[in-house]
């Protein structure tokens, strides 16, 4: 057990012939996730060919990889009809990519990572209006890593090796800062039921609570990593859920102490404006709400080890 | 990205939105020929710098400028050299506009918003001048909890809206809206009987907040702010008016292109846009270098921990190359504050080998002078600081991110 995605998840991506997706879907296929093909209109009835390689395979990198023929289709309803895919990664371009996300849920794609980052916030706000109409499809993203379950299925961008299955929940809002939770974690001879990364634009499919929801729900989860940054509410509405709900330890990091209000901090959705959004409120409201906040990002790991007792 | 006042009035007017007329001045002559142009007796002078509270702001002369006189808390400065006690004037002849202009152009403008430096007033806006009977507060912005762009007003005009937030919540009206509806014609109703209006006024009223949410959504705004909106007679009109479009949108917003205005940007963030990488300026004096934002603001944090103060957030991207932690490295070093750097790359994607080729590549190529602490972590990272030592260039390495946050501030304390 894990959530959202285990060893059965068949996955397709849209937007696996550009370079990016192309070299993702390689890694995702590599890692032993069951690639099961792609989309991309117009190059419908060809294969995207991966070479054999003695090395660079399999869960911690070092396996060698077998050589691979994904097939591509023009629709991904033609995907799902063929491939019986129930997930997807986009790598589709900003402009493209809401009507990627939205082909994806009609063709009755479960789960929709969409990995793109750069997507015009009022394009995202349409794509939310028009998901209502497909209640069972969860969108994970935009501008996210994608989600691991690790030993079993990668679904988007994070380095597989790095990652060690076990019994950690971690959920982000940023990419690279959880890799460093994940790999914190490895190091100390443990190991994660599954890695969600939300994303760092303003307006997303999956938030805070939804991931928490899930891992509090899931047997395999001992503990959960929560690592938010500045901008926004959603750790404080994460924390009042917590706070109700959640029985599981739960460890947190909040990047972006040293913000200065006003500035988008790399991610469009860190922004520090009038008093709200705040670094230091959203790390008080997470310790009210009985959550372990890391004063620093080398801390997170031994923080949640800490809460579990186990350090 | 944000535009100046002038810009967005003239966007607005485009989209319908009741403006004043005005004409934009890069010169005290030009200026004064806009009194004559504008035909109104009364003009207000404004100057157009990317930051509020220019009403209270001073205008002084840029070598006469003295940052310490600056008090960050209410904006005041006490220092010499003003040239002009506001950074906007009411004017009522030729005359009155060319000293207003000459006072203001070419002079550093400090507000509570502009921070210690100021900002130089490059350009005027020179308005007809129409006396407000009553001010509000309207604003679009979006509503991430909701998912939503949301019309927010309030009657108290002309007022730091987060104050009115905080003491007089029951004065702020919020309407949602779909941004391919736009306002409902009820939620417009709604909005102006709550503003007060009546009669013809109410009519303006309800069209311009109609006019204001299309707008928003017509130019991709991250933010559409209004304060004030303004009533005289029967017209209800924008008094100000702050643009920024959402990044993300630049693309489909080719207008945007052309009103960049590249002095009020920090020319090192310029430069770091044209290699994609995400810079912002601050005011420590370690430098860093990080691969992906939230990394990124996590080693600012770091560093903060160990009594050290960061100089920058970079950004060099979750995939980056050799040649964008080069020109990282270089951007970074055009900073005379930074006395140290700090570079903490996770090579997830990227191989830590390459980006240590990177670094050696470009401290060799900028001679550099200061300490230099690397964490490299993940893909080929043994190979990566092999590459580091062997280089025989004088780079710290360190195997933490807790690590090399101590070592980069030990650094700046021996010295």
């Amino acid at each position: 057990m894990a959530i959202l995605v285990d060893a059965s998840t068949r996955v397709i991506c849209q937007g696996m012939t550009g370079a990016f997706g192309g070299a993702h879907t390689k890694g995702c296929y590599a890692y032993g996730t069951k690639m099961a093909g792609g989309v991309t209109p117009g190059k419908g009835g060809t294969y995207f060919e991966i070479e054999a390689a003695p090395t660079g395979g399999g869960f911690d990198g070092k396996q060698p990889i077998p050589a691979g023929k994904l097939p591509v289709f023009n629709t991904v309803a033609e995907a799902v009809k063929k491939t019986g895919a129930d997930a997807t990664m986009i790598f589709v371009p900003p402009p493209f990519a809401g009507d990627a996300i939205l082909e994806a849920a009609d063709a009755g794609i479960r789960l929709v990572c969409c990995i793109t980052e750069g997507i015009p916030v009022l394009d995202m706000v349409r794509v939310k209006q028009a998901l209502q109409r497909y209640p069972k499809v969860r969108l994970v993203g935009p501008n996210c890593p994608g989600v691991i379950t690790p030993e079993a299925c990668k679904i988007g961008i994070m380095p597989g090796y790095i990652h060690k299955a076990g019994d950690i929940g971690i959920l982000s809002r940023s990419g690279t800062l959880t890799y460093e939770a994940v790999w914190q974690i490895t190091k100390s001879g443990f190991g994660q039921s599954s890695c969600v990364g939300i994303g760092g634009d303003p307006v997303k499919g999956t938030d805070f609570i939804d991931v928490l929801q899930m891992f509090q729900a899931d047997p395999a989860t001992a503990g959960v990593i929560m690592i938010g940054e500045i901008g926004g509410t959603a750790e404080e509405e994460a924390a009042a859920w917590i706070k109700q709900h959640m029985t599981k330890p739960v460890a947190g990091f909040i990047a972006g102490r040293t913000a200065p209000p006003g500035r988008r901090m790399g991610h469009a959705g860190a922004i520090v404006s009038g008093g709200s959004g705040t670094a230091d409120s959203k790390v008080k409201a997470l310790r009210e709400a009985g959550v372990q906040v890391a004063d620093s990002p080398a801390e997170i790991g031994r923080t949640m080890l800490k809460a579990l007792g186990r350090a | 990205m944000n535009i100046h006042e002038h810009q967005a009035k003239e966007l607005l007017r485009s989209l319908g939105v009741d403006v004043l007329p005005g004409v934009v001045a890069f010169t005290p002559a030009e200026a004064k020929a806009a009194y004559g142009t504008l035909k109104s007796p009364v003009v207000v002078v404004k100057s157009q710098i990317h930051a509020g509270g220019r009403g209270k702001g001073k205008a002084v002369a840029p070598d006469k400028f003295d940052a310490t006189k600056y008090d960050a808390h209410t904006g005041a400065y006490s220092g010499p050299g003003v040239t002009s006690e506001k950074g906007v004037l009411l004017c009522k002849s030729e005359a009155d506009v060319e000293k207003a202009a000459t006072g203001l152009l070419g002079n550093v403008l400090v507000t509570k918003q502009t921070g210690a430096s100021g900002k130089k007033v490059q350009r005027l806006y020179v308005e007809a001048g129409c006396p407000p009977e009553q001010e509000f507060y309207a604003a679009v912005l979006l509503d991430r909890a909701a998912g939503l762009p949301l019309l927010m007003i309030s009657p108290a005009g002309g007022m730091d809206i987060e104050e009115v937030a905080e003491t007089h919540p029951e004065k702020i009206l919020k309407q949602h809206f779909d941004p391919d509806q736009g306002l409902w014609p009820f939620q417009a109703r709604r909005a102006a009987y709550f503003l007060g209006l009546e009669g013809e006024a109410f009519k303006s009223g309800a069209k311009i907040l109609t006019a204001l949410c299309r707008a928003y959504v017509k130019l991709d705004c991250a933010m559409l702010e209004i304060n004030p909106l303004a009533r005289s007679g029967d017209r209800v009109f924008c008094m100000d008016a702050k643009l920024s479009y959402d990044d993300n949108a630049l693309y489909r917003q080719k207008q945007s292109a052309d009103q960049r205005d590249l002095a009020e940007e920090d020319p090192k963030e310029t430069e770091a846009k044209k290699f994609d990488l995400s810079y912002i300026a601050l005011e420590g004096n370690i430098g860093c270098l990080v691969n992906g934002a939230g990394l990124a603001m996590g080693t600012m944090d770091a560093i903060k921990l160990y009594g050290g103060q960061p100089a920058n957030f970079l950004d060099v991207g979750g995939g980056a190359t050799k040649e964008k932690v080069a020109a990282g490295f270089k951007i970074i070093l055009s900073d005379p504050e930074v006395k140290a750097i700090l570079v903490n790359i996770f090579g997830g994607i990227m191989r830590c080998d390459v980006i240590a080729e990177g670094v050696i590549a470009a401290v060799k190529e900028v001679n550099l002078k200061v300490p230099l602490v690397v964490r490299l972590e993940g893909n080929q990272v043994d190979r990566g600081k092999q590459l580091l030592k062997e280089s025989g260039l004088p780079i710290q390495t360190a195997d933490t991110l807790a690590d090399a946050a101590e070592k980069v501030c030990a650094s700046l304390k021996k010295k």
